[in-house]
């Protein structure tokens, strides 16, 4: 070690083998050894080939990429272990675009490292500060240019012109309202009526009391669904009316939300979680717990709904059911509460 | 070719570039910044890649991105999809959805695109993410770039967004999942949440309005922003030019690497098409978002174990682990449950990381320039500190897996939220107070070596029988970085009364400074002196001596 004297030969920003700004010892550059191209015509020539090697592949892919894109149908799968079946197409061209891609790239460091000048440069920094004389003399423009306008001055002026600045953002904000309706009572309603039946989702059946057995559970929406879906254009009501319906041995229920709200054991809830309203899918139906599947909270149906673990603050609202003249199911009316995430006016 | 033929064609392209320069320059006297940029020297170091592949990310996702744009359609009217991915024949879907299926199985390419897109996101924000994890743990933040810093935390913010933003475009049943999550977060907002979600939405969840107004926020909105706040950013590393490690010849005048051109153009250029390239081997190889095997999104529907992209795991977690703490005052609803997780605590961490820089600097009084980077171990208090707030986001991002683990575990969720809740204050102490021990251990021994050398592991039997390890002193190099520790005077405490017994209270913030200060930088092992150096080399000198004798007498 110290072939080189400690200060012989300072860097810049170093006097006597220390760091001027921070004092601490600075030892010298070393001297550059030369690499092996830089000495041996027979290396730097490989370099070259290497180099030019990998340029050269690279055309060949993107030739190679042009041809599977002509040639191989989108349609075709092929087998690959441990990534699976896959389109044919996608993966000859992931690959030979990622190869010729990476080839460039790699052919322009091996170039950059071996064969390009590989001495470290100095350069000095300059203060990032400007000379206290520049400073003053923006202060001194800027008061000038101050004292120019009058700003100062014309109280009148200058009040107005703060005061019009300040109310600039109305248009702003008042462009914004044709955003959306108003909330209104859009939260707190769903479609559920007096009278209407329960049907499965998807199929738009109805449901017979009798066809579901105790441990059953179904994925309802009211039947008016479709027809409301349809002339709306969205998918608005399903986000709020859709339920559950478990059916549970009656002695087994300990708690409703309404006196006689089941039918015969069957309760019907709101499928849309309280917490932020993810629709609720996994049901233990020894336990009757229903769990989120987003935040995991858990909702006991056989006691009102209650939350019993997660960060839901809310039990899951409950619907009044009972059955027509034939026995399907039927709502009793709308939900008592608002289903769905809190907001600010539930109260 | 001959010597003179070479040297006339060599003219032309001189002559040829001058004429060029030389039309530019009349217009626009660009010769001297022409000179300084082509000039301008980089420092070399792995890790000053990290920023370079979240550029090259960013870049790679413009390319990408307005590729899709040619064939997806950002609507929510209902289409019966028709193409030719046959599980979804007949379906109803949103055209949003149907396009994007389009792209993945009727336009050729176009799966790959779509994979190029998804995987270049996720490395941009993982590359966002370690590149200020870098620039933290080196102090590359201190004065003078700070305002960069602060920039970087606006980028990384707007990186996440968009993220998410893109993730919820193809109304896939997973995406939608994720607009629904954030509709209700929005509801949960005080006072004005219900119309905020109303007006965004343009009515209740899920509307027909929100695709389409998503869309023009994530192609347009936030990648213009983005795009410009990533240019000042590079303007910014460029003029006050880069931070360098201590080694050789380095010091806090002077910068030493490689010029802009050739080589740092050569290395950075093909850097960008290795970072390209592997992502396109990756997208071709590793499916990411197979949004055709979740569905259309309807709001009664659900996979059960869905996950979000991992920038947006923390966000999650911490809303898992929140209790269910919800007000009701004069009928109206505060959510804490909610607030807490996705208002507040991210609003804290942004503004505890954008502030950051001076929050350091004011408690170590430190107005200094800084352009040679820290070692971390070399400012342990800061390390600590970024190794606490990492463990705290770690677990955050774990809590966002919690029934994954629960069911690897096999382990009762209960168990496993309460584990996580316990940890999320337990364990960001305990790593502070470890990685400061580490930190100062660690500079024990850059002293021990710098006075002793390093252990060789050859053992020496002494001519009187006595055997001693070998100890070798630090090659070059690394003497040029041990040296390069700074001492830093912890500030003088003043006292918080004036001469006259008064208590001022400027004296009184002083006090804290001062012992914020000590608090700081206290346990700092000292660097050694001239003398003990001095003694150092004399003992190496004289060690080697006796190694020479001792290697006779065994002759
Ligand atoms: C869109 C995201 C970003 C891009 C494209 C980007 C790009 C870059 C690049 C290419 C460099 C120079 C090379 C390097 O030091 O790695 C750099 C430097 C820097 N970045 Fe970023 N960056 C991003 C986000 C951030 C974030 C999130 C922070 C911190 C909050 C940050 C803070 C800095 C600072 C302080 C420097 C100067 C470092 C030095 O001179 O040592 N950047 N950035
Ligand atoms: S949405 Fe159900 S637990 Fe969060």
């Amino acid at each position: 070690m110290n072939e080189i004297e400690l200060g012989s030969t300072d860097p810049v920003g170093a006097r006597d083998g220390k760091d001027l700004v921070s004092g601490v010892p600075v030892l010298p550059l070393p001297a550059h050894t030369p690499r092996r191209a830089d000495i041996d015509p027979v290396a730097a020539k490989r370099a070259e080939r290497q180099v030019a090697l990998m340029f050269a592949s690279s055309i060949a892919l993107l030739i190679a990429f042009t041809v599977a894109y002509i040639k191989v149908p989108n349609t075709s799968l092929v087998s690959i272990p441990v990534i699976g079946t896959v389109g044919t197409n996608h993966v000859l061209l992931g690959l030979t675009l990622g190869l010729a891609l990476f080839l460039i790239g790699t052919g322009a460091i091996h170039w950059a490292k071996k064969l390009m000048p590989d001495v470290e440069v100095t350069q000095e920094r300059h203060s990032l500060s400007s000379s206290a004389a520049e400073r003053a003399e923006v202060v001194e423009i800027f008061n000038r240019g101050a004292a120019e306008s009058g700003f100062g001055e014309h109280k009148l002026i200058r009040r107005t012109l703060l005061g019009a600045l300040a109310l600039l953002p109305i248009p702003l904000v008042v462009l914004l309202r044709d955003l959306g309706p108003m909330p209104n009572t859009r939260l707190r309603n769903t479609i559920w009526k007096k009278d209407v039946h329960l049907v499965t989702d998807a199929t738009y059946q109805k449901i017979k009391a009798s066809d579901i057995p105790i441990g059953g559970l179904i994925n309802a929406v009211p039947e008016n669904l479709l027809e409301i879906e349809e002339s709306e254009g969205n998918l608005n009501q399903r986000g709020k009316a859709s339920i559950i319906l478990v059916r549970m041995d009656p002695a087994e229920i300990l708690g409703q939300q309404g006196e006689n709200w089941d039918y015969e054991g069957i309760l019907a809830f709101s499928k849309i979680c309280t917490h932020v309203g993810c629709p609720i899918s996994l049901y233990q139906q020894r336990t009757h717990h229903l769990l989120c599947p987003c935040h995991q909270s858990t909702f006991d149906l056989a006691n009102k709904g209650n939350v019993i673990f997660g960060p839901a603050a809310r039990r899951m609202p409950q619907l009044a059911i009972t059955v027509d003249a034939e026995g399907y199911l039927v709502a009793r009316g709308d939900f008592k509460e608002p289903v769905g995430p809190s907001f600010w006016e539930r109260g | 070719m001959s010597d003179t033929q070479q040297k006339a064609s060599e003219n032309v392209v001189v002559s040829k570039v001058g004429v060029a320069a030389g039309y530019v320059d009349d217009r626009l006297a660009s010769a001297n910044f022409t000179k300084r940029l082509l000039d301008k020297v980089f420092p070399d170091h792995w890790s000053f890649m990290l920023g370079e592949i979240a550029l090259y990310s960013f870049i790679i996702l413009l390319l990408s991105g307005t590729y899709l744009t040619l064939w997806f359609n950002p609507s929510m009217t209902e289409v019966i999809y028709n193409g030719s991915y046959l599980p979804l024949k007949g379906v109803k879907m949103s055209e949003a959805y149907s396009s994007a299926l389009n792209i993945s199985f009727d336009v050729r390419g176009g799966m790959l695109m779509r994979q190029i897109h998804h995987w270049a996101a996720l490395f941009f924000v993982a590359a966002v993410t370690v590149h200020l994890l870098r620039v933290f743990f080196t102090g590359a933040f201190r004065k003078p770039r700070e305002l960069n810093w602060l920039i970087g935390t606006g980028l990384l913010t707007l990186a996440i967004l968009e993220g998410f933003a893109g993730y919820s475009l193809p109304d896939d049943l997973l995406s939608g999942t994720g607009l629904r999550i954030a509709q209700g977060i929005m509801q949960a907002i005080p006072v004005v949440g219900t119309y905020v979600a109303m007006f965004v939405f343009g009515g209740e969840f899920p509307g027909t309005d929100f695709i389409p107004r998503l869309y023009s926020v994530h192609i347009l909105l936030i990648p213009g922003i983005l795009l410009g706040l990533i240019t000042v950013h590079l303007i910014m590393v460029f003029y006050q030019k880069h931070t360098q490690f201590a080694g050789p010849g380095r010091t806090e005048s002077n910068v030493v690497g490689y010029r802009l051109y050739p080589v740092y153009m050569a290395k950075a250029g093909g850097f960008f098409f290795i970072v390209f390239g592997v992502t396109s081997l990756i997208a071709g190889l590793v499916t990411i978002n197979p949004i055709w095997l979740y569905g259309p999104y309807t709001p009664s529907q659900i996979t059960a174990g869905s996950q979000p992209d991992w920038y947006i795991g923390w966000l999650d977690g911490a809303v898992r682990l929140t209790p269910n703490i919800e007000w009701n005052i004069l009928s109206h609803t505060i959510s804490w449950n909610l607030l807490i997780p996705a208002l507040i605590i991210p609003g804290i961490m942004f503004t505890l990381l954008g502030v950051y820089p001076w929050i350091e600097a004011w408690i170590t009084g430190d107005k200094r320039e800084h352009h040679i980077l820290d070692r971390p171990r070399n400012a342990p208090t800061r390390t600590a500190l970024g190794v606490m707030a990492l463990s705290f986001y770690l677990i955050l991002w774990i809590a966002g897996g919690n029934d994954i683990m629960a069911t690897a575990f096999n382990l009762s969720i209960n168990t496993v939220i309460w584990t996580l809740r316990i940890a999320l204050f337990a364990v960001p102490p305990l790593a502070f107070v470890l990685t400061k021990r580490i930190c100062l251990g660690l500079q024990r021994r850059d002293k021990e070596k710098l006075l002793h050398g390093y252990e060789t592991g050859r053992v020496l039997r002494l001519p009187h029988g006595e055997f001693i390890e070998i100890h070798e002193p630090v090659s070059f190099e690394e003497r040029a970085v041990l040296l390069s520790k700074v001492d830093v005077p912890v500030m003088e405490i003043t006292s918080g009364e004036d001469e006259h017994g008064v208590r001022n209270p400027k004296g009184r913030k002083a006090k804290i400074q001062a012992k914020l200060s000590g608090w700081f930088y206290t346990d700092n092992v000292s660097a050694p002196s001239e003398q003990e150096l001095a003694e150092a080399d004399e003992h190496f000198a004289h060690q080697l001596g006796a190694h020479e004798r001792t290697a006779i007498d065994s002759h």
